[in-house]
């Protein structure tokens, strides 16, 4: 089998190709949506809108969760807010901006019609989300707040205190729990996606464990759509929850679906650095402190062991400030990130081990006042003073760039629909609006366009142009899935070596955040395709999993999950080594102007790197999705 | 430096452990030495440097819910030394630190006890009957489509903010765990008036109140006696005026007639 | 009536039945209290006040017929909230340590089954006389004074009093709560109201066995 990627972006002017598409596409009877079934596999924002919409519409859903309740999903932890073209402060926004701001963000390596609509539909999803009741920020007069997030000059951020990924999926999580109490949704939490199931080349069904029995089942559908986030955690260390995992996406690549620029991470310039050994995630500061936050270092490397108070203003390196004049403080993520490296290089960070930067608050509380700061990020404060014991009113707060979003994720058609048949893929598992790096408070819109306003119209379309056989879990290929998990789970219990399932996973993230991290270069991304197959080697001859399978095991499950990070951070070194350009959050330093800025190669490199698996131990294959820029002119990005 | 070099001073702690096997187990509480802990440790990445512990001297880990660890997944959740969350005001687990402890402490570590949350396995607990009141009528139902524009609406900043204040429940079923009645009515009271101080949330207010009422009760958990345990051991910080909301509101929808059918409750 | 049987049926119905009778109950208990300091005038007075009371006839009887229902609905209620809260919680902490639950909270339940043993005795000593050694029909204030020159009935008063006091206390700010009167507010304005009450009708009835045992009535 081999892949032919063809993104079937519908033909006509950029501006009218949505709505073009929605009159051509088929529509499926009200009456025959309920014979239809359909799986969606996590109930983040896009799982959950997506389940929850397509219950509204009549269908039969089945929607899986690992956690113990679906409100539980990592979309909760976002902070800052979600774009929308509404221009409701008059500042000269709408969707052609939105869309330009978000192709020029993603530095040119994403499809302009996916981009655009998407531009398109986020003036319905603030609509829709107000609607369920979602809290938002508003003045005084009543009507909605907005901020300033990186990467834009226009104020078009809807926020809810710190808290905006949490209203957004409690609103569609309402949404969700009202068609299950409906019966149109049918919920199984505890329970994650070992595998995907083709029947004829079609995407018919999964195999789950029920997390709490250790019962392996199987599930049938007519399609089945993957909402499950991003891999961030390859990185062992990341924003991610830490459940947060590769596995499901992983094995619909394991039976055909590409896997699209897996080397598009993103890394957050405002996380709290790492204190010890010891750590287990990396926590976030939102963006939106850069809004009233000076980021600094010293000037000279003998003072970074200097209490901040003893450095004079003079003394002080106003870096993103002094290097980019227009949009400072603001500057887009993976240009904050990699200016933070470049001064803890220096020798200029500071906090434990060299590897922070101060970003401060002096000046906007003498400005605004201490209570307007509070008013704005209080609860992002006290978070930060629980976490290190220090008051960021009074001492700037430390923060170093840690891994934060995946771009990359299977490959998807313009109907979001993976080079498997029926298998479509939303949110942050797939690969499609960011290009090589994401504006901020722009996950949380594409996960809900996707769920609300996208998957709804392409899947009918879908099931209304195939025929469908009934099929069940007596089908042969359902038979020998489950036997795979089955025997996978044996497996990994049987091992009884020597090493915990967390040392191999820490191992693994310390390879690849030296490798494959903030900057890469061909001969680090080598090493790490040497050392990554010899550390899953160890692994299944030398990791100790205690428990049992027919139980609740967290051990097993962490083991499952981290197997597959072994598997799937090698196709991203591969991906980092093949895409010899330096562009959005993947910077190669052999690629740099003299400045350090990112080189981009659009005349060999402006397509998307989607992967096909060609079976164990073959090396995978790689297809290349040409990017046309018919409606923005692809500049070298600059925000000085 | 406070805070970022006491890795020297590290703790030695007793813990003294809720283990069960599965749902029907029998269980009970099993004591573990926990050494050279470090006071910058979040509670969680205590209890994973004692399960690596435990693993690679051949024995199960301790198993518990977690897992955002930034406080807002409402996953984690134990009791610590009696309290719900642990000694810390306005943190959950995840984001307690082991500087709120000293060196030779004793830790008891419990799951949630309540009916309606019965023990899966150690500390896990199954919450689901908070999405079942959920399911009550904890939504406003808005089917995507095209509604209104969001500005045609306006909505006093007071208002949205007290929307705000009870929205952020992040579910974790402290409240329950702190109350001695075991009782859901902080949870329950949360989303009651999230929705009911909204102009959106109106035509289903006087529904949503008693469908939800009704199915706390029958979940099994307690009544509220205003014993004002579960605003303190929330995470969020959510008050017990909620609960007069809540109350006020039963009252108002138990002196209208509901049209058949209109309510979905579980009488 | 299915709407009543439904709100009865709720915990939250049971607890605004509570609040009610308890609100109709702290008045009865604020009325007594005021008619007993008539003890403080003279014997004259006390035996008027009785007399009046019980000139009214058939509105006595109505005033008893429903301080006993609102007595019957708050108990009945009280039990079946307490077996609904212990149900709750089938397997007990090892190890639980309250962080703001007041005393008075703590010790609703135990200080309600203490003035309901209380009443009885009570109905049974000044109402009826069946408990008291030389009962008077016509001289109430006679039957107090003789009532309480016994310093265990003195005693059992006055530890009566402390948790009606108690109870009152707690009973008073989760009433108004529980109907949910107030507006809100940092410091909630019913914790000093309850405070007052508590106080007042706890040292209006303490005052009188008191005043016996030390000769001040007599």
């Amino acid at each position: 089998m081999t892949i032919t990627l063809d993104a079937k972006i519908p033909a006509g002017p950029l501006a009218g190709k949505w709505d073009k598409h929605q009159f051509d596409m088929k529509l499926v009877n009200p009456v025959n949506k309920r014979k239809f079934h359909l799986i969606v596999v996590g109930s983040g924002l896009a799982g959950a809108s997506a389940a929850a919409t397509l219950s509204e519409l009549g269908y039969n859903v089945s929607c899986f969760c690992y956690q113990d309740s679906p409100r539980r999903a990592h979309s909760i932890a976002a902070q800052g807010g979600i774009n929308a073209a509404k221009n409701y402060r008059n500042d000269g926004d709408s969707v052609q901006r939105l869309f330009y701001d978000t192709i020029k963000g993603g530095d040119f390596r994403a499809r302009e019609a996916n981009v655009y609509r998407l531009a398109q539909v986020s003036v319905d999803i603030i609509d829709q989300c107000v609607a369920q009741g979602v809290p938002f920020a508003r003045e005084y007069g009543g009507l909605l707040a907005n901020r300033s997030f990186g990467g834009a000059q226009v104020s078009r951020t809807f926020y809810a205190r710190g808290q905006t990924g949490q209203q957004l999926l409690i609103g569609a999580y309402q949404a969700l729990e009202k068609e299950i109490a409906g019966g149109g949704v049918t919920m199984y939490e505890r329970h994650e996606m070992l595998e995907l199931v083709l029947v004829d080349g079609k995407a018919r069904g999964i195999v789950v464990r029920d997390m709490v029995s250790g019962e392996i089942e199987s599930h049938t559908a007519d399609a089945v759509i993957l909402a499950t986030g991003g891999y961030g955690n390859v990185f062992y260390l990341s924003t991610n929850a830490k459940g947060c995992n590769v596995t499901a996406t992983w094995r619909a690549h394991k039976k055909g679906a590409a896997f699209a620029n897996p080397c598009f991470t993103q890394i957050h310039p405002t996380c709290i650095p790492v204190a010890g050994g010891y750590q287990s995630k990396l926590t976030l500061m939102s963006e939106s402190l850069r809004n009233d936050g000076r980021v600094w270092v010293p000037k000279r490397a003998e003072d970074s062991t200097k209490e901040p108070s003893q450095i004079a203003e003079e003394d002080r390196d106003y870096y993103l400030e002094r290097k980019y004049p227009s949009y400072g403080n603001l500057s887009p993520r993976d240009i904050a990130s990699r200016a933070a490296k470049e001064a803890c290089d220096d020798g200029r960070g500071v906090g434990p081990g060299g590897l922070g930067v101060y970003l401060d608050f002096a000046d906007a509380i003498s400005r605004l006042g201490r209570p307007m700061i509070e008013e704005r990020y209080g609860n992002l404060f006290e978070m930060y003073q629980r976490i290190t014991d220090e008051d960021p009113y009074t001492r700037p707060m430390r923060i170093y760039p840690a891994v934060h979003y995946t771009m990359g994720g299977l490959w998807v058609d313009y109907n979001l629909m993976s080079s498997i048949d029926g298998l479509h893929v939303l949110g942050e598992a797939n690969f499609s609006d960011h290009g090589a790096n994401r504006l901020g408070a722009s996950a949380l819109m594409q996960g809900l366009a996707d769920g609300y306003f996208v998957i709804p119209y392409t899947i009918g379309h879908y099931l209304a142009s195939n025929k469908f056989e009934p099929v069940t879990t007596a089908h042969p290929a359902f038979v020998a899935a489950n036997a795979a998990v089955e025997e996978r789970t044996r497996r990994l219990l049987s091992i009884n070596g020597t090493r915990t399932v967390d040392s191999f996973h820490r191992e693994l993230g310390r390879i690849m955040w030296d490798k494959c991290g903030m900057a890469r270069d061909a001969a680090g991304l080598q090493q790490a395709l040497e050392l990554i197959p010899k550390l899953r080697e160890e692994f299944w001859r030398n990791v100790k999993v205690p428990g049992i399978g027919a139980e609740l095991n967290q051990s097993l499950e962490k083991a499952g999950r981290v197997a597959d990070f072994l598997e799937f951070g090698e196709l991203m070194c591969l991906d980092a080594l093949q895409r010899e350009e330096s562009c959005g959050g993947h910077f190669r330093t052999e690629y740099q102007t003299a400045d350090g800025e990112a080189m981009r190669n659009d005349e060999q490199f402006a397509y998307v790197a989607a992967w096909e698996y060609a079976g164990e131990g073959q090396p995978p294959i790689l297809h290349k999705e040409p990017l046309a820029f018919e409606n923005v002119h692809l500049s070298t990005r600059s925000y000085k | 430096m406070s805070g970022t070099s006491s890795a020297a001073k590290s703790m030695n702690l007793t813990l003294h452990v809720w283990r069960q096997a599965a749902a029907h187990a029998p269980g009970g509480i099993v004591d573990y030495p926990a050494n050279d802990i470090s006071p910058d440790m979040s509670f969680l990445e205590m209890l994973d440097v004692v399960n690596e512990r435990l693993t690679e001297g051949g024995q199960e880990p301790i198993a518990f819910d977690h897992d955002c660890r930034e406080g807002i997944c409402g996953s984690c959740g134990v009791m610590i030394n009696g309290a719900a969350h642990g000694p810390m005001k306005a943190t959950t687990a995840c984001q307690l630190h082991m500087r709120s402890f000293s060196d030779g402490d004793e830790i008891w570590i419990e799951p949630w006890r309540a009916k309606a949350f019965p023990v899966v396995k150690d500390l896990i607990v199954n919450r689901s009957a908070f999405d079942r009141i959920i399911q009550a009528g904890g939504y406003i139902s808005a089917p995507t489509g095209t509604p209104q524009d969001a500005n045609a609406l306006p909505i006093r900043k007071p208002d949205a903010d007290l929307a705000m204040d009870n929205a952020a429940c992040i579910g974790c079923g402290a409240c329950v765990a702190a109350c001695p009645n075991a009782s859901a009515s902080l949870f329950t009271a949360a989303k009651i008036t999230h929705l009911a101080v909204l102009p959106q949330g109106q035509p289903e207010r006087s529904t949503r109140a008693r469908s939800m009422v009704e199915t706390m009760d029958l979940e099994g958990f307690g009544g509220c006696t205003l014993f004002g345990e579960c605003q303190v051991a929330c995470p969020k910080e959510i008050s017990i005026d909620a609960i007069m909301q809540m109350n006020r509101d039963y009252i108002m929808a138990s002196a209208t007639k509901v049209e058949l059918g209109e309510w979905a409750g579980s009488a | 009536m299915r709407r009543l049987l439904l709100f009865w049926g709720s915990t939250v119905g049971k607890k605004v039945v509570m609040a009610v009778t308890g609100i109709v109950l702290v008045g009865f208990v604020i009325g007594h209290m005021l008619g007993n300091l008539q003890m403080f005038r003279d014997a004259e007075a006390m035996n008027n006040y009785a007399a009046f009371l019980k000139s009214t006839g058939g509105l006595l009887w109505v005033a008893r017929a429903g301080l006993l229902t609102a007595a019957v609905l708050h108990i009945i209620a009280a039990v079946q909230l307490t077996l609904i809260n212990r149900a709750a919680r089938p397997t007990a902490y090892v190890r639980r340590d309250p962080q703001v639950a007041t005393f008075a909270s703590r010790t609703l339940r135990w200080g309600g089954v203490i003035l309901a043993v209380f009443i009885v005795y009570h109905l049974g000593h000044f109402t009826t006389g069946t408990f008291h050694p030389a009962f008077s029909h016509r001289d109430v204030y006679g039957n107090v004074i003789i009532g309480f020159r016994s310093v265990w009935v003195a005693l059992f008063y006055v530890i009566a009093m402390a948790s009606l006091g108690l109870h009152l206390f707690h009973g008073v700010w989760a009433g108004v709560r529980t109907l949910g009167l107030q507006q809100r507010s940092e410091v909630p304005i019913q914790r000093t109201v309850a405070l007052w009450v508590a106080i007042v009708v706890w040292a209006g009835f303490t005052m009188i066995p008191v005043a016996v045992l030390l000769g001040v009535l007599n």
